[in-house]
């Protein structure tokens, strides 16, 4: 155990309210993440079609999405800032017990941020203004700032579930590794799970409002191209996701075997532990055990080998692990579906319950980002820091985070109403291919 | 030494932030204040097209500064973020506010959708800086003690020195915004911009000297040692600098040479930035912290500082090809609004 560093710990009487504000504004900004990953590497490819091929749809699509990038990754930098604010307003005892140990990792991220922000601006300003060859480079930057933001963050939260680089000698931290926490072992998996997830929520979400034009009648080659494009994109990530998917499973099983418990809600160590589908009603004997440890008769620790203070609220946790893997396995089949088409027929396939099936994938894509991030986040508390640091031990003594929470809901309402809106009526701004 | 060292860092950073965020916010003030929709139009014009480009890469700065300051010196931020909650939280909402209607003002298809996204974002350009000002100037108060929301919620930040420096952060930023426009108008060779521009350059500059001066009262009987520190020494240099830069940028100003006035404008703000920074030395969250007490553990400080330096390497260059293509004309794409 820890001592606070600001000599802690408070009454917060509203820390289920300071989660909840915190847990709102992560699922505000993560699918923003997902086009700061994914946007910059789909419109760059559009360009570098126009400039093999010469033609000039490519181009204008190219600039169409860049511009929907532009205002996407404008409203991730504001959502962005009032994380960096919370992380201090509502858990300030984490950042000045641990700061120094996980810091370092944002502070690089800090500058991943500035550069994608320099480049996109450069790369959508700069359009017709730069050479082609100059515009086309401005956009790798994009590319590879969005990667190793994504990097940074997934490290501070992978040390979060695997704290390491410090040690604590009588409740004070000491012995800090930068280094050693920034690279953290947890990294890897989550980085892989979350990039792709970048991938597959901006590419279903894209495809979605391409076949939801093409259920309206819009079958040009505009739509074509764009809804191929960006179908292409997730189909591509989506049955890799199912292995990543996997081996995140077997880490957590391994490290946090709590935290796997409330996945299935398991209250009791068992052996050979079947998988539960549909709330009880159905179980697959052995399932568990083969998921976790790829062995059916392996012993899956339950709820049980912590003490009740120390339980994730499993009820959560097992609801949202499976609504992900639903999903997740889902679009893997619809997006099997589309390049089984592609490959044997070179077309999208022509039922309409296909397009059906698209313009749903794309809400669904998010809905398992979020089901996913609650997942891993619910299914470590009462933990901020794994094992080191409990949530309540973090929380801010300061008042009025219910009325903080209130505010910061109306304006998110009012912002993404306004964002919807924005977005709308660039989709329907006149498209124009230059002769 | 890697104390001071990343304390130095973070002031730069927040140097950067204080100048070209707070020029942002400026633009912010005077699309609030520039007159019915007619009339406005052209100013308000301007504005969009100078600032469209350089907004996010401005406002990055502030991410800069508060990494810094949790990796670097955790104890304080987290002593600064739960004691000064309050102005913080609406300063974030702003921000939010701010760069939302901004983003979107592009957007909009109509007059009156450009207004009521241009006043959410004017107003939040006020809002933004009046906060983080009052912050700032409860910190040189010394009402910020180390732990968990220690001091007082409302009292620490609505003494007559925050309210003061909220002020004139949103008075400095005005001005700087009118110097930055008037040399972007007289680029683009607009004659009326220039006038109107180099009007409010006066004003405000003339106004911020006015405020800044009655501050000094403020910190004579408020913050005694911060005054010491601001009338001797570093600081005193730094004071004196801030006018003088102050007084050349109006001049400047008045022979229309908008150019040099940008650097001369900057200096000025900066200084008292400076100037703050070295007359609360070596306090961090006066009188309760100083930097070296508040630091991260040497091996923190080496690997931040390392990589501050590294990001500083590429970020530099990037930053001035951004401010080169957006200074010489060549960044811009046109959507205008329909009647």
């Amino acid at each position: 155990m820890i001592d606070s560093a600001l000599g802690g710990p408070v009454n917060q009487d509203y820390l289920l309210q300071a989660r909840q504000m915190q847990a709102m504004s992560f699922a505000v900004h993560i699918p923003l993440v997902c086009f700061g990953i994914a946007f910059p590497a789909m419109v760059v490819f559009l360009e570098g079609l126009w400039l093999r091929t010469g033609d000039p749809l490519y181009k204008a699509l190219a600039k169409r999405w860049s511009k929907a990038m532009l205002i996407l990754f404008a409203i991730g930098v504001v959502t962005g800032t009032i994380l960096s604010f919370e992380m201090g307003l509502l858990w300030p005892d984490f950042m000045a017990s641990f700061g120094d140990v996980f810091g370092l990792a944002f502070g690089i991220e800090g500058f991943s941020f500035f550069m994608e922000a320099i480049f996109i601006a450069i790369y959508v300003y700069g359009w017709d203004r730069l050479s082609p060859r100059t515009h086309i480079a401005a956009g790798v930057p994009m590319i590879v700032a969005g990667f190793t933001g994504s990097l940074m963050v997934i490290s501070v939260n992978g040390w979060m579930n695997q704290p390491t680089g410090f040690s604590i000698r009588d409740g004070e931290v000491v012995d800090v590794k930068p280094l050693k926490a920034l690279f953290n072992s947890n990294l890897w998996h989550e980085l892989t799970h979350m990039y792709l997830a970048g991938f597959l929520v901006a590419g279903f979400l894209v495809a979605s409002v391409y076949a939801a034009a093409w259920l309206r009648g819009r079958r040009d080659r505009r739509h074509q191209v764009g809804l191929v494009v960006a179908l292409s994109v997730a189909a591509l990530v989506a049955v890799p996701q199912l292995l990543v998917g996997d081996w995140a499973a077997r880490t957590v099983a391994g490290r946090q075997p709590v935290k796997l418990a409330a996945f299935e809600g398991l209250k009791e160590t068992k052996k050979g532990a079947p998988f539960d589908l549909f709330g009880g009603r159905i179980e697959i004997p052995k399932a568990l055990s083969l998921l976790a440890f790829h062995d059916p008769s392996a012993k899956v620790k339950g709820l049980d080998t912590v003490p009740r203070d120390d339980q994730p609220p499993w009820h959560i946790v097992k609801f949202t692990f499976r609504t992900m893997v639903f999903i997740g396995s889902a679009l893997a089949a619809l997006g099997v579906w589309f390049m089984w088409s592609w490959w044997r027929r070179r077309r999208l396939p022509a039922t309409v319950w296909f397009y059906r099936a698209l313009v749903a994938a794309g809400p669904l894509a998010v809905v398992a980002l979020i089901c996913g991030w609650i997942t891993t986040e619910v299914g470590r508390q009462p933990w901020i820091v794994y094992q080191v640091m409990r949530t309540e031990d973090a929380v801010t003594g300061a008042g009025g985070i219910p009325v903080g929470f209130g505010a910061l809901t109306l304006v998110y309402v009012a912002l993404g109403g306004i964002a919807y809106v924005m977005l709308r009526r660039l989709a329907r701004t006149s498209f124009e291919v230059e002769r | 030494m890697l104390a001071d060292l990343s304390a130095i860092l973070t002031l730069v950073g927040l140097t950067a932030y204080v100048i070209l965020g707070g020029a942002d916010f400026g633009a912010g003030f005077w699309d609030l204040t520039a007159g019915g929709p007619e009339r406005g139009a052209p100013v308000r014009a301007m504005i969009k097209r100078a600032m469209s480009p350089v907004w996010e890469a401005n406002h990055v700065w502030l991410i800069f500064v508060l990494v810094m300051l949790w990796t670097g010196f955790p104890d304080a931020f987290g002593s600064i973020t739960s004691t000064l909650a309050v102005p913080l939280f609406l300063a974030a909402l702003g921000i939010v506010l701010r760069g939302g209607a901004f983003a979107l003002k592009g957007q909009a298809a109509t007059i009156a959708e450009a207004r009521a996204l241009g006043a959410t974002f004017a107003l939040s350009s006020v809002v933004v800086p009046f906060f983080l000002g009052s912050a700032a100037g409860a910190i040189a108060a010394g009402e910020v003690p180390v732990g968990n929301a220690r001091g007082d919620e409302w009292g620490s930040w609505t003494g007559a020195l925050p309210l003061f420096v909220g002020v004139l952060a949103v008075i400095a930023g005005a001005h700087l915004a009118a110097v930055f426009l008037g040399a972007d108008s007289s680029r683009a060779g607009d004659r009326d911009l220039v006038d109107a521009f180099r009007r409010r350059a006066l004003g405000s500059g003339l106004a911020a000297g006015a405020v800044a001066i009655a501050g000094l009262a403020v910190v004579n009987s408020d913050a005694p040692d911060l005054y010491d520190g601001l009338t001797s020494g570093a600081g005193l240099a730094c004071v004196i600098g801030s006018a003088a830069f102050g007084l050349v940028t109006l001049w400047l100003e008045w022979r229309e040479r908008f150019e040099p006035a940008r650097y001369t404008a900057a200096a000025a703000v900066g200084a008292i930035v400076a100037g703050w920074a070295l007359a609360q030395r070596p306090y961090l969250l006066p009188p309760h912290l100083t930097v070296r007490e508040a630091a991260a553990p040497d091996a923190t400080l080496l690997a931040l500082v390392i990589a501050a330096c590294l990001g500083m390497a590429l970020l530099i260059p990037a930053l001035a090809w951004l401010f080169k293509l957006a200074l010489s004309g060549q960044l811009s794409y046109e959507e205008q609004p329909r009647p």
